[in-house]
């Protein structure tokens, strides 16, 4: 042990000292004190932020590109005005897609957060039923709920558009919601719960007054996640759309696979735009979002 | 005593994925084991057809190069995923620093691929750039090929790994590491064998959200590989909408379905070992696995709650 404590950089004693005296703060902040290592690792981490973003840097730039093809002839608006201009059927996509992100995510998150109450609150005979069936879809290959629902949907006789749409993506919703739901309920004190059904609170009202507006962090955060999964998928929706039900995404592929035209970079440029703006407000929750 | 009202509160959802989840894949699993239709759909004659063409020497290719695809992919991930959940952990900001990764997360799947078309494709930025540097007129084809599609999955799912792997990292007890470095192990050896047990549970979230979507991949083998690179998921949707062969198709989608089951219960049910490494290497561990360290604090005890609420 002796050679091990001649070991002790005098820096790291020290350290060790004040951090004992600060323990009641908790270890993180003593663990912050230490001297940092992270010195590879973040070389790493810088290295793959900029692989991240370089892609989207090329798009922003291509998309002030005056010429058609990849060549830069100068800089332009023009892609700018035929996307806000000139693109009704982009426009009607994307109406779809928000159109389809609401609903499937409001139908998702009401049947998600009745269904997390009532696994929280109660013990049922098919109560491993319910969390099992509501685990599988997430770990599922978003292909195969795309193929079981399209056979299921020709099956049953129902005409592919904006209501198969809204089916799938309410399906592939519901298992976030009720894991984010799930999650928070657990943190939050049953005793609660049980003291207002004691002073007589019915039910419902222990629900809509008690339960709801204690879980209200998480039903958000699970609507907020269920519009962005809707706003985001492609394969499942490419599967069960169909005419009359493109959705953005689903324009977007179109756009690739058929004629690339450099409204695409604007439209892009446009929605990692979006997405900056949309994230960055929220950054201080990222944590919290990233936890999940 | 209450009534029970739990049956009431899960009976609209468990319905709808009754409905919308459970029978679609009961469907897919009959009709696997049924006669393929003229035009597309099934006749109602028993048949094992489809699972006898499974076996064929083709689509086992196809599958064993979406399996070899989907390994290599996860794994590069992993590795260039744990450095940076760590330095998310470590960094004084964090909130910046999980933006950054958000950012790309968050903005569309089509668009991100869409990207890297206009960077490496033919026409693309590289081959542009190339041209205007007079190097090589005629440039280089880097997409379509079996390289292009990994490096690109690479790009895709890297932050589904960064952010489970940093929200265990950051609920690790770094003064650990001190403590194993300062008890005589070396630096690799820290992250090895007292880090590493302790995040296990991040590691296998992180291998099972890469590994399972890039397993079903479609859409990045579509547009960024070429034909020779196809993977599974594309050979169903191909069979189900070009050869119109469904119970083909219908019984790919079943055999991916086991897969991910097994894959599943293999890494999430698996008992994890108690955390024999620390005791290992720490002579001052007491004999039930609990630790002298510092502000005594067991291995056991190191984990706290994340920070926040963890509403998520």
């Amino acid at each position: 042990m002796a050679a091990k404590i001649h070991g002790l950089k005098p820096y790291r004693i020290a350290a060790l000292f004040h951090a004992r005296r600060v323990v009641r703060k908790g270890a993180k902040a003593a663990a912050k004190l230490l001297p940092r290592k992270a010195k590879g690792s973040n070389l790493i981490f810088w290295l793959v932020i900029l692989f991240l973003f370089a892609p989207l840097f090329v798009l922003l730039i291509y998309s002030f590109n005056r010429s058609r093809s990849g060549e830069w002839t100068g800089f332009s608006f023009v892609w700018y005005q035929r996307l806000f201009l000139e693109s009704p059927d982009l426009w009607r996509a994307f109406q779809n897609s928000v159109v389809i992100a609401f609903t499937s995510a409001l139908m998702a998150t009401a049947l998600g957060t009745l269904a997390a109450v009532g696994t929280a609150r109660y013990s049922f005979k098919f109560k491993s039923y319910v969390s099992t069936m509501s685990f599988i879809p997430m770990i599922l290959p978003e292909i195969v709920v795309g193929v079981s629902l399209l056979v299921f949907f020709a099956g049953v006789g129902l005409r592919l558009g904006m209501l198969t749409v809204w089916i799938a993506h309410t399906t592939f919703n519901i298992p976030f919601v009720y894991l984010l739901v799930s999650a928070r309920l657990e943190e939050s004190d049953p005793s609660v719960v049980e003291a207002a059904r004691d002073l007589g609170a019915s039910e419902l009202q222990t629900l809509f007054r008690v339960i709801i507006p204690m879980a209200l962090p998480g039903i958000a955060s699970a609507f907020l996640t269920a519009v962005t999964l809707s706003l985001e998928d492609f394969v499942i929706t490419f599967f069960v759309s169909g005419p009359g039900a493109t959705t953005l995404p689903l324009y977007i592929y179109s756009m690739i696979r058929f004629g690339v035209s450099p409204v695409v970079n604007a439209l892009s440029a446009v929605m990692i735009a979006g997405t900056v703006l949309l994230v960055y407000p929220l950054r201080n929750f990222l944590k919290v979002f990233a936890a999940r | 005593m209450k009534r029970n009202l739990g049956p009431a509160y899960v009976a609209p959802q468990a319905l709808w994925l009754t409905i919308f989840f459970a029978a679609p894949l009961l469907i897919i699993v009959a009709y696997s084991f049924l006669r393929k239709g003229l035009y597309g759909g099934v006749e109602t004659s028993f048949s094992i057809q489809a699972w006898a063409d499974i076996a064929n020497p083709t689509l086992l290719k196809v599958t064993l190069k979406t399996l070899w695809v989907s390994l290599a992919a996860t794994i590069i991930i992993i590795l260039l995923a744990l450095p940076c959940g760590y330095s998310i952990a470590r960094s004084k900001n964090q909130a910046l620093r999980l933006f950054l990764v958000i950012v790309p997360f968050w903005t569309n799947f089509l668009v991100r691929i869409y990207a890297w078309i206009s960077i490496l494709g033919n026409e693309g930025f590289v081959n542009q750039a190339l041209r205007f540097l007079g190097l090589k007129a005629e440039g280089f084809q880097f997409l379509y090929n079996q390289g292009a599609v990994v490096f690109v999955l690479v790009y895709m799912y890297l932050p589904y790994a960064i952010l489970p792997l940093f929200s265990t990292i950051d609920k690790f007890d770094f003064t650990l590491l001190e403590a194993a470095r300062d008890l005589g192990s070396t630096r690799m050896q820290s992250y090895t064998k007292v880090m590493l047990p302790n995040i296990k549970g991040g590691v296998i979230t992180a291998v099972l959200f890469t590994f399972i979507p890039i397993f079903g991949a479609y859409a990045v083998p579509l547009l960024i590989g070429g034909k020779d690179s196809y993977m599974l998921g594309n050979v169903i949707a191909d069979q189900l909408t070009k050869t119109r062969n469904w119970p083909l198709a219908s019984a790919i989608s079943m055999s991916m379905t086991l897969l991910t089951a097994i894959a599943v219960f293999l890494f999430a049910f698996k008992k994890p070992k108690e955390q024999q490494a620390v005791k290992d290497i720490d002579p001052l561990s007491l004999p039930n696995g609990k630790t002298i360290g510092f502000f005594h604090r067991g291995p056991g005890q190191g984990k706290k709650k994340p920070s926040g609420k963890g509403v998520a």
